[in-house]
């Protein structure tokens, strides 16, 4: 086959995929830039020229700085309670338990559940008279707790639904390492005579940190997303105590139609996100890759 | 030590267990109440502590005191399908290409195609549902299932990209270069030999597209009113002040249900060991 020919091919295969990508995400990304240069609201619905004057109000918007670092917060803890459990939770079911295939199925659930519906029945659970969480917790003598009324409350109970959802994706993915790894470096162990928490300590977990970096990078990046389960839960109450950016902006923007502002919030939420996540992928590598290899 | 620790390993298993299952068994046992089963405080029994009734059930098919169930299933499941197999096969062709041959334009290689196409998972919904919402209303496809297909594929194309490019790379390059010195053309030999031999992959790829398609909310709620409306949407509309909590219930496990088939293909490849191949 000629040169040309070949060339003719491979942007058959690529092009498709990579120009109607192209197309839906990057005119809004674009767009979105232009408009948070605009003082778009619901009166004046244009795309006019303010410069940076947005970017300006939302330097002093401390209502966003709260909700940024109230994310940060929730998505490091959810995602590091997530990778914990996950990874016990796969350690469990790896080999050697009866009914393994039926406990996997069970774990990974979760996952494929609508999170807003499930939010909802969650909501009821949490209800402070009428849900069974109070009413479950009184008989061991405890509560009742002001599950979403109170602000550490709140935020308390987006990161239990959180973790219920998202700790099968964390899951899915380990136990997936995990049977993919080669059996020898564990025979060696076993000779050695070392037993299961050394095995873990200078096998299991060495041999799952490209894994283990990957499954945490990826659950990150959606956590830096968590708006859905607060718009349901809280709404982002009592006040704003357990308000994401996401919700924030959503409130902004598709709420009060102050639409110029909303776009400047989302392009800085945006860039602090990438910037963030970048950052934290690199410390991850060199704490769990660096030293050796 | 041996036995204490298989008893703790099992005693775990069934805690975590507990609290899968926990949210599921409330929303049946509640989905079966009356407004005097709720309002009494809660009660789990059906029989001996509330009396059941199936009015739950019924107003999701009449439409009385809770919603239509049918139409926005219906809805949802044209949205979520289409999507779908419009990103696997998008993606699949654009996956075989960055597997099989480099692409090289000015800086910008392979690598950073892949990367390109991954990274839009980071995009926050938020930051393109408000271009998203003036795209669709200037191309007067608000509130229809054509308009929220667009959207999706945008969602789920990264992740088919994603799957699908390492499992072509699992897939060795002779047998693309056998099927072309026979004579195929480099899309033949990927229609003919290649495609069957990459099903598993389309399947892993195909349902995750389904549990993000059928799972999200965000931009059903933004993007459509009253012609189109999806699953996600109904339900929460129920989840005003006045909530009836059976009909909730009810449409709530309904909606769920079918991606619990999802989870037993899912675990089938899991424990066949196709997943670790195709999610690295």
């Amino acid at each position: 086959m000629g040169e040309t020919g070949l060339r003719r091919y491979k942007l058959v295969f690529l092009l498709p995929g990579l120009l109607t990508l192209l197309a839906i995400i990057l005119f809004p990304l674009l767009f979105t830039i232009r408009v948070s240069a605009s003082g778009w609201d619901a009166i004046t619905p244009e795309l006019n020229w303010v410069g940076g004057s947005n970017y300006a109000t939302l330097w002093n918007d401390v209502r966003f700085w709260q909700s940024l670092a109230r994310l940060s917060g929730m998505a490091v803890g959810t995602v590091l309670i997530q990778y914990v459990l996950g990874f016990a939770l796969a350690l469990l079911v790896w080999r050697d338990v009866k009914a393994r295939r039926l406990f996997r199925l069970l774990f990974l659930i979760p996952m494929m559940t609508t999170p807003v519906i499930m939010s909802v029945i969650w909501r009821t659970i949490f209800h402070e008279s009428l849900g069974p969480a109070n009413d479950l917790l009184h008989l061991i003598g405890l509560g009742p707790y002001p599950w979403l009324t109170a602000g550490g409350w709140a935020v308390a109970s987006v990161m239990i639904v959180e973790i219920w959802q998202w700790t099968p994706f964390m899951f899915l993915l380990l136990l997936a390492g995990l049977i993919s790894l080669p059996r020898e470096p564990f025979l060696a162990a076993a000779i050695d005579g070392a037993g299961p928490i050394r095995t873990f300590l200078n096998v299991t977990f060495p041999l799952m940190a490209t894994v283990s970096i990957g499954a945490i990078m990826i659950r990150l990046i959606e956590a830096s997303k968590l708006m859905e389960t607060v718009y349901v839960l809280t709404s982002g109450g009592p006040g704003t105590a357990s308000e994401t950016s996401g919700y924030y902006i959503y409130i902004k923007g598709l709420r009060d139609f102050d639409i110029g502002y909303a776009a400047a919030l989302s392009i800085t939420y945006l860039v602090i996100m990438i910037i963030l996540l970048t950052l934290v992928g690199k410390l991850l590598h060199r704490v769990l890759v660096g030293g050796r290899s | 030590m041996s036995k204490l620790y298989t008893f703790l390993k099992y005693l775990a298993i069934t805690l975590w267990s507990i609290f899968v299952v926990t949210p599921f068994l409330w929303a049946l046992t509640t989905s079966f109440k009356t407004a005097n089963g709720v309002t009494g405080g809660p009660t789990y029994l059906p029989w001996l502590q509330y009396e059941p009734s199936l009015s739950g059930w019924k107003s999701l098919f009449s439409g009385g005191g809770g919603i239509d169930i049918v139409k926005p299933y219906l809805d949802s499941l044209i949205v979520t399908a289409s999507a779908s197999v419009i990103s696997i096969v998008l993606g699949s062709l654009a996956a075989y290409g960055l597997s099989r041959f480099s692409y090289r334009a000015g800086f910008v290689k392979n690598a950073d195609l892949i990367f390109f196409f991954i990274s839009q998972r980071i995009m926050p919904p938020i930051v393109l549902a408000i271009p998203f919402f003036l795209m669709l209303k200037w191309l007067d496809l608000l509130d229809s299932k054509i308009g929220l297909i667009l959207v999706y594929v945008a969602l789920l194309l990264p992740i088919a990209v994603w799957i699908m490019v390492d499992f072509f790379n699992n897939i060795p390059r002779q047998i693309d270069e056998m099927a072309m010195l026979d004579g195929c053309t480099p899309l033949q030999a990927f229609l003919r030999v290649i495609l069957p031999n990459s099903l598993p992959g389309m399947i892993v790829a195909g349902m995750f597209c389904l549990i993000f398609g059928w799972n999200d909310f965000f931009f059903a709620f933004t993007l459509t009113f009253t012609d189109t409306q999806l699953l996600p949407v109904a339900v929460v509309a129920l989840n005003s002040s006045v909530t009836p909590w059976w009909s909730l219930s009810a449409s709530a496990l309904i909606s769920v249900a079918p991606l619990l088939l999802v989870a037993f293909v899912v675990e089938r490849y899991l424990s066949h060991g196709t997943l670790a191949g195709a999610i690295r």
